[in-house]
């Protein structure tokens, strides 16, 4: 009674761990086909960049400035020194309000004042970048009557800046609160202990959301058509040689560079790709590889930090 | 330095908490030891919740004082309130006096740099910065304006030695303090409140973190380091405030949940002859 009971009760089980099976075998292959699938366009995108850009990479495409349109030869020099700029200046103005906002969102979430800081870094994060473009073009470049290095340098920061304030909120609220504690039991002001051990504790995050959002900013196209405009003669060796014969000082010379409209990798590839030159489509598949190569090895090397630092923090 | 004896303005503790009558040599030595710190009258709010209410004690200069109770009973909240870590909770505020060395530190316009420095604090989990063993416990004496190399060598080393770990870390100094285990934390920890030569050393149940064997460490460290500084711990742990604590007191809430000192002595009478129901169904493990 008993035994039968019991083996019926077995077959059953059985059954059912069969089907389990079953269901488990084919939710396998179907979650690993669609990971296929969403791994399909980046390889492709990366492949099919790679072998139309890697056709036309000279050591020239680097080092020289571009040749008149329909000419064979040049490089983009220009656009990979205004690039050079553009992150610099982005980096330099958004850097410090980001994080003072940061600080401020994470130590007092609950005031007027730190939930207006996350509202509007999320509104921000969502306004098109075209129209940042649009806004410094109406707010700097109208106002000084030129395009410039400084217009696009400007937006490209307001644009890293949700980046860079989400990232540094995240890895600030993920320090212990009892390290900052122990820091203030000690007697050091808060501002003290915020930069000596607060910072610090966050800091693998923080280089790393610094380096994605600059990354991003360096792929952007839209908010540099009405601010740094491009500049197919930019180039700091002459900017710094004309100036330093005309009897500037360094300041002005930097000066000078800043206001001068530059191009980027990306503001070139969106223009040549446009011409009816094929030596100018072919240098647009380049720099689409030159730029999707430092954005990548930007990425892999942000979080290849992050996982060395986390490591060596452990012991 | 004001004394127990010499202070008749007020009960003493003894008195106050109505003693069995104790020996007379014990009574004779308590009278004699200098108050610490005087808490007078003191309340601790959250808002409008009043954490702990009118606890008055005085805590005796070079004893291990134990903080027991229930959890919850405002253990942590009174010891906070001792180098003012209170203030850092947005919306807490204090009533009543805390007298150290002579001067109210609750009173108004008080620095709460030199009380710190003078009140070191542990906490209940290891905290080690993610800085270096030399530069956890360096953070302290920088801050103070301590810059050259062999005067904080020499600082790093006696408070490392006093905190029972020198010759643990002796040959790696530079490396991670948080690669340590947790009991080496804690006493790193130690080592980092000793450094600004704090006179007081705030304990809030600095073990209960640790295993048996690194929680015993932790013991005798606090018995070693009372020659030199004033202990006050927060234990829930009745055995270890048996152990190594001289005086005992006993917190408990009452009906509107705001926590009371029940009962305050000699650790050895609250252990053996409780004088409140409520104490000796706690130390006996009836209740908590
Ligand atoms: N920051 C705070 N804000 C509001 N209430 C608090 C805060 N900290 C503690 N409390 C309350 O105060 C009471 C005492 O807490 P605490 O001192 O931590 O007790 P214990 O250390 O004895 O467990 C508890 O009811 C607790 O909920
Ligand atoms: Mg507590």
């Amino acid at each position: 009674m008993t035994n039968t009971a019991s083996s019926t009760h077995f077959i059953r089980a059985r059954r059912g761990y069969t089907r389990r099976r079953t269901a488990n075998a084919v939710m396998l292959v179907l979650t690993g086909l669609t990971t296929a699938l969403a791994l399909i366009p980046l390889f492709w995108i990366i492949g099919y960049v790679v072998y139309q850009g890697g056709q036309y990479l000279t050591p020239a495409f680097f080092t020289e400035l571009p040749t008149p349109p329909g000419t064979e030869g040049g490089g983009v020099w220009n656009a990979i020194q205004g690039t050079i700029l553009l992150v610099i200046l982005a980096g330099l103005f958004a850097l410090p309000p980001g994080l003072l906002a940061a600080f401020y969102a994470a130590y007092y979430p609950n005031t007027p004042l730190g939930i207006a800081v996350r509202f509007s870094t999320d509104v921000l994060a969502g306004v098109p970048s075209i129209v940042i473009g649009l806004f410094l073009y109406a707010l700097v470049v109208v106002v000084q009557g030129h395009f410039s290095g400084l217009a696009g340098g400007i937006a490209l920061a307001i644009l890293m800046l949700p980046t860079i304030i989400r990232t540094t909120e995240e890895m600030l609220k993920l320090v212990p609160p009892s390290l900052r504690e122990a820091s203030l039991a000690l007697g050091a002001p808060e501002w003290k202990t915020s930069l000596q051990v607060v910072l610090p504790a966050a800091g693998n995050g923080l280089i790393t959301g610094f380096l994605l959002g600059l990354a991003r900013a360096s792929g952007e196209t839209a908010p540099l058509l009405f601010t740094a405009l491009g500049n197919e003669w930019f180039d700091f060796r002459s900017l710094i040689r004309s100036g330093l014969e005309s009897g500037m000082n360094p300041l002005e010379i930097l000066v000078r560079i800043i206001e001068q409209p530059v191009d980027s990798l990306p503001l070139t590839l969106w223009k040549y790709a446009q011409q009816p030159y094929p030596e100018r489509i072919h240098q647009a598949w380049a720099a689409a590889l030159v730029l999707m190569a430092f954005v990548l090895a930007v990425n892999i090397f942000a979080r290849l930090w992050i996982l060395f630092r986390a490591r060596r923090m452990k012991g | 330095m004001l004394t127990l004896a010499n202070d008749l303005s007020r009960p003493l503790p003894m008195v106050r908490t109505g003693a069995v009558p104790a020996k007379e040599e014990e009574a004779a030595e308590i009278q004699t030891l200098p108050v610490k710190i005087d808490i007078r009258g003191l309340s601790i709010f959250y808002g409008k919740f009043r954490a702990i209410a009118e606890v008055t004690m005085a805590i005796p200069a070079h004893q291990v004082t134990a903080i027991i109770g229930p959890s919850g009973c405002g253990k942590s909240t009174l010891l906070r309130a001792l180098n003012r870590m209170t203030d850092l909770t947005p919306g807490a505020h204090a009533e009543g006096d805390v007298i150290l060395d002579g001067e109210n530190i609750l009173g108004p316009g008080v620095d709460v740099v030199p009380i710190r420095q003078r009140v070191g604090m542990v906490f209940q989990r290891p905290n080690p910065f993610p800085k270096s063993i030399y530069d956890n416990v360096a953070y302290g004496p920088r801050l103070y304006g301590v810059r050259k190399r062999v005067e904080l060598d020499g600082i790093v080393e006696r408070s490392l030695k006093q905190a029972a770990l020198w010759d643990e870390v002796k040959d790696k100094l530079q490396q991670s303090g948080m690669a340590l285990s947790g009991g080496q934390q804690q006493r790193l920890c130690i080592a980092r409140a000793l450094a600004v030569e704090p006179s007081v050393i705030l304990m809030d149940e600095p073990a209960s973190a640790l295993d048996p064997i690194a929680t015993l460490k932790i013991e005798d460290l606090m018995q070693q380091l009372k020659s030199e500084y004033t202990m006050v711990i927060v234990t829930h742990n009745m055995q270890q405030a048996a152990r190594v604590a001289d005086y005992t007191a006993f917190l408990m809430i009452d009906g509107e949940r705001a926590g009371r000192l029940i009962e305050y002595g000699p650790t050895s009478r609250i252990f053996t002859k409780p004088e409140k129901k409520e104490t000796e169904d706690y130390v006996t493990g009836r209740f908590g």
